[in-house]
C-alpha cells in the first residue's frame, strides 16, 4: 500500500568544483558560500523539473476548463472546485480506500511480526528475507496480470483450494466486497516486503548488547519486543503508518490494471484518471488531484501532531 | 536563512513560468495537403503512427511500404506503433511532433481538426469517390480518410448454433434470447461472452445505434433526445445485453474474461457468440486456423431487429488517417494516405468493407447479400455535439464503464433495477444536452 518510490529525488554526487584553497580571502569566502549550492544544483534541478513544476502546472490547470489537448483553454476560477464539492458522488469512492486502509493495518502487523522473528537467529533466515521482499521487486503491471489469472474461475486460487478439498465456484472479483478484499490482498502481498525491510533495518540498528543485557535480566522474547524493539523502531513505525494511509487514499495501480475500477473497485485516483482521460475534463481532474494532495498533507500533519517524532532514547 | 528564501522564491517563479507555457500549439490554420501530381518527384521521410502493433511487428506494414515505394520511390515511410494509441497520441499532440500521418484520436474536438490536421480536399470533391467523408468534414473540408469501413454484428460459431437447432438468424431480441437458451441447453458452449475484463468489447454495444430502426439519423437523435427512452436504439441494445446476463446466458465470471483466449474458444465452439464488428472476423478466422479448425465455421450476423422484414446494418469508418499540420512533407504524407486507401489492399487483407464508393462487399459478408441486409451509413453532422454531451454528462457511451455497471446490475453484483439504471443515464444525458446547448 505504501508507495515510497515517488517524490524523493536522489542526490547524485556532483563531480565538479572541489573547493581549492584560494589565495584571496574574499574569493575564498564566496567559494565557501557557493560550494553547497553547487552540490545541490543537480538534485534541485531534478526536484523542480519533475516535482514542483508539474504540481504548479496541475494547480494552474485546476482553474481552467482545459480538455487535455485543445489549444484553447479558459480560466474558470473556482468553478472546478465548486463542482467537486457539490457533487457528492465524486467522494463516494473514498469508501473503497477503507478496504486498503484495513489491509495496511494487517500489512504492518504481519511485516512487524516477520521482521521481529527474522531479526533473531532463525534457520534459513536470509532465504525467508528474500522470499518476503521479492514481490516488491516485481513490476506492478505484471503483478496485476498474474493475479488476474490467480483469481480466474478455475484459476490458481481455486486449484489450490481444491487441493485442500474445498471446491469453490466463487467469482473472486465478482462482487464489490469480494473484489475489493481480493485487490487489497494483492496490495498487501506486494508492499509487505517494503514494510518488512524498513522494520528489519530499524530493528537491526538497535545495539545487540541491549538484547544480551535483557536476556541476562531474564526477559523473554515478548518482553524484549515490548521494551526494546517497539520503542526502538517508533520513528520508522510512524513513517510506515503515514505512508500506508496516504497509499490507501491514493491506491491506483493494482485495481486499475485488474478491474479498471469495475464492480465497485473504483478508487479516487482511478476516478480522477477517468475524468481526465475518458471524459477529457483535465481541469476538473486537476482540481480533484489537488484536493487529494491537500487531504494527504492534512492527514500527515494530523498524524505528526498526534505522534510527534521525538528522539528515541533506549538507554 | 536568506538564501533559503531566495531559492524557494526562485523555484516557485520557475514553476509558475513553466505553468504558463502550456496550451500552445496549432498556430497555422487552414493548410492543405495536396495530392502530388508526379509520383516520382515526391520525396522525404514520413512517420506514420498506427495502433496496429501486430502488423508493425510481423512486418506487414513494411511490406505495404515496399509496395508503396514502387510508385513513390523517393518517399521513405517509417512506422511507429503505439500500444495505448489514444492516450499516447493525445499527449504528443500538445507538441508539433505527432508524426506525419496519424489516426485522428477520438478526443480531438471536430472543430479543432483544422488546427491539428491539413485538409485533404473539399467534401464535394472527395465525396464523389469515398465513403464516410462527413465524419471528418469541418466547414466543407475533409480532414481524414478511413482505410476501411466497419460494421457491428455478432461473431458466432456456425456449428454450435446449428447444433442447437438454429438455422436462421433471429429477428427480434426475444428470439435471440430463445436461441441462446437453446444453445445453453443443447450444447456445452457458453451462449454469449461479454469480454467484460477487456472492457472495450462492451463499448461496441453502442454501435447498435441505427440498426434497430434502420435510421440514418440515429446520431442526430442522440444529440436531441433521450437515447434510453422507451424503444430507443440504445435502450433496446442495453436491454438485450442485460437480459443475456440476467438470464445466465453469459459466462459465469465476467470479471476475469480473457480477450485473446476468447478468440480460440469461440473457434473451438466453447463460446457461441460475441457482439463485435466486421474487423474481428479475420482475427477469429486466424485463431481457428491456428487451432487447426475450419475458419469457415466463423459466422457473422446482424443485430436481431427488422424493419419491414429487412435487417439493417450500419457501416461506419474505422480510425481516420490524417496529415499533421506541422508535417514538413505534406505531399508525401498525402500520397501515403491516398495509396493506402485506394491501392494497398489493406481492406481486402482484413476482409473489411472498402471505403471506395461502389466497391463490392468482401466474400465473408455473402450471407448478408443473400439475406438482403440493408446497409446504411449514419449522418454524422451531429457527431461532434454527441461527443460534447457525452463528456459533459460523464455517461461515456463509447467508454466501457456504464456497460460494466449494467452487467454488474444484471448479475446482481450491484443493486437497482434496469429501468432505474437506464432512466438515470437518460436524465444525466438530457441534463448535459441543456448545458452544452448554451
Amino acid at each position: 500500500m505504501t508507495d515510497t518510490t515517488a517524490k524523493t529525488a536522489v542526490t547524485p554526487a556532483v563531480p565538479a568544483a572541489a573547493p581549492t584553497p584560494a589565495p584571496a580571502p574574499r574569493r575564498a569566502r564566496v567559494w565557501r558560500g557557493l560550494t553547497p549550492w553547487l552540490f545541490l544544483v543537480v538534485p534541485l534541478a531534478l526536484l523542480i523539473t519533475f516535482t514542483y513544476a508539474p504540481i504548479a502546472n496541475m494547480v494552474a490547470y485546476s482553474f481552467t476548463d482545459w480538455d487535455g489537448v485543445s489549444p484553447q483553454l479558459h480560466y474558470t476560477g473556482g468553478h472546478n472546485y465548486a463542482e467537486l464539492f457539490t457533487r457528492s458522488d465524486l467522494f463516494e469512492v473514498f469508501f473503497v480506500s477503507g478496504y486498503y486502509l484495513a489491509a495496511s493495518a494487517v500489512q504492518i502487523v504481519v511485516a512487524l511480526y516477520f521482521a521481529t522473528i527474522l531479526s533473531f537467529d532463525v534457520r534459513f533466515r536470509t532465504f525467508f528475507k528474500g522470499v518476503l521482499f521479492f514481490p516488491y521487486l516485481i513490476n506492478g503491471v505484471a503483478i496485476g496480470f498474474v493475479f488476474l489469472y490467480f483469481f480466474q474461475d478455475g484459476g490458481t486460487l481455486d486449484s489450490v483450494l481444491a487441493l485442500f478439498g474445498y471446491h469453490s465456484s466463487h467469482a473472486w472479483l465478482g462482487t464489490p466486497f469480494s473484489a475489493n478484499v481480493s485487490l487489497a490482498g494483492v496490495s498487501v502481498w506486494r508492499y509487505l516486503g517494503l514494510n518488512f525491510v524498513l522494520f528489519l533495518g530499524a530493528i537491526q540498528s538497535i545495539p545487540g548488547e541491549l538484547y544480551e543485557a535483557a536476556e541476562l535480566d531474564g526477559a523473554n522474547r515478548r518482553q524484549q519486543f515490548r521494551h526494546i524493539i517497539a520503542p526502538g523502531i517508533r520513528p520508522v513505525l510512524t513513517l510506515t503508518v503515514i505512508l500506508s494511509v496516504s497509499g490507501s487514499l491514493s491506491a491506483f495501480e493494482i485495481p486499475y490494471i485488474m478491474t479498471g475500477g469495475a464492480t465497485g473497485t473504483e478508487t479516487f485516483v482511478i476516478q480522477t484518471v477517468k475524468l481526465a482521460f475518458q471524459f477529457n475534463k483535465t481541469g476538473l481532474a486537476s482540481a480533484a488531484a489537488v484536493v487529494l494532495l491537500l487531504i494527504i498533507l492534512a492527514v500527515t500533519w494530523v498524524q505528526r501532531r498526534l505522534v510527534p517524532d521525538d528522539k528515541v532514547d533506549l538507554v | 536563512m536568506n538564501h533559503r528564501r531566495t531559492v524557494v522564491l526562485a523555484s516557485l517563479a520557475t514553476a509558475l513560468l513553466l505553468a504558463g507555457c502550456t496550451g500552445t500549439g496549432g498556430s497555422s490554420k487552414g493548410e492543405e495537403a495536396k495530392a502530388p501530381t508526379d509520383p516520382s518527384k515526391v520525396s522525404g521521410t514520413i512517420t506514420v503512427l498506427t495502433q496496429r502493433t501486430d502488423l508493425v511487428q510481423d512486418g506487414t506494414m513494411k511490406r505495404y511500404a515496399a509496395e508503396f515505394n514502387k510508385t513513390y520511390p523517393k518517399v521513405k515511410v517509417e512506422f511507429q506503433a503505439l500500444t495505448d494509441y489514444e492516450t499516447e497520441v493525445k499527449i504528443r499532440m500538445n507538441t508539433a511532433n505527432y508524426g506525419d500521418v496519424l489516426l485522428i484520436p477520438g478526443v480531438i474536438k471536430k472543430s479543432d481538426y483544422p488546427k491539428f490536421f491539413a485538409s485533404l480536399g473539399t467534401r464535394a470533391e472527395r465525396g464523389k469517390k469515398y465513403r464516410f467523408t462527413d465524419f471528418t468534414t469541418v466547414d466543407g473540408k475533409v480532414y481524414g480518410q478511413s482505410p476501411i469501413g466497419v460494421m457491428p454484428g455478432f461473431v458466432y460459431n456456425k456449428k454450435v448454433w446449428r447444433q442447437a437447432g438454429v438455422t436462421t438468424w433471429p429477428t427480434t431480441p426475444a428470439e435471440f434470447l430463445a436461441d441462446l437458451k437453446a444453445i445453453k441447453t443443447k450444447t456445452h458452449a457458453i451462449p454469449y461472452y461479454t469480454n467484460f475484463a477487456a472492457q472495450w468489447p462492451l463499448t461496441s454495444w453502442t454501435f447498435v445505434n441505427g440498426s434497430v430502426h434502420c435510421d440514418p439519423q440515429a446520431t442526430t437523435k442522440l444529440a436531441k433526445g433521450d437515447p434510453w427512452a422507451k424503444g430507443a436504439d440504445l435502450r433496446v441494445g442495453d436491454t438485450l445485453l442485460y437480459d443475456i446476463v440476467h438470464q445466465h446466458l453469459a459466462e459465469k465470471d465476467p470479471t476475469t474474461t480473457n480477450w485473446e483466449a476468447s478468440k480460440t474458444r469461440l473457434a473451438k465452439g466453447e463460446i457461441a457468440t460475441q457482439w463485435l464488428g466486421t474487423w474481428a472476423i479475420i482475427q477469429f478466422r486466424d485463431a481457428a486456423k491456428k487451432a487447426g479448425l475450419s475458419p469457415d465455421d466463423i459466422g457473422f450476423m446482424p443485430f436481431p431487429a427488422q424493419v419491414d422484414g429487412t435487417f439493417c446494418a450500419v457501416v461506419g469508418p474505422d480510425y481516420n488517417q490524417a496529415v499533421n499540420i506541422h508535417s514538413q512533407h505534406k505531399e508525401a504524407a498525402r500520397a501515403w494516405i491516398d495509396w493506402f486507401t485506394d491501392k494497398s489492399g489493406y481492406d481486402k487483407d482484413n476482409l473489411a468493407i472498402s471505403p471506395l464508393k461502389g466497391a463490392t462487399l468482401p466474400a465473408v459478408l455473402k450471407p448478408y447479400e443473400d439475406a438482403g441486409v440493408k446497409l446504411i451509413e449514419l449522418d454524422d453532422s451531429a457527431g461532434a455535439e454527441v461527443k460534447l454531451i457525452d463528456d459533459e454528462s460523464e455517461v461515456g457511451i463509447n467508454k466501457p464503464d456504464y456497460r460494466q455497471s449494467l452487467v454488474d446490475l444484471a448479475r446482481g453484483a450491484r443493486s437497482g433495477s434496469l429501468d432505474g439504471f437506464l432512466d438515470d443515464l437518460g436524465k444525466k444525458w438530457t441534463a448535459a444536452q441543456k448545458n452544452v446547448g448554451q
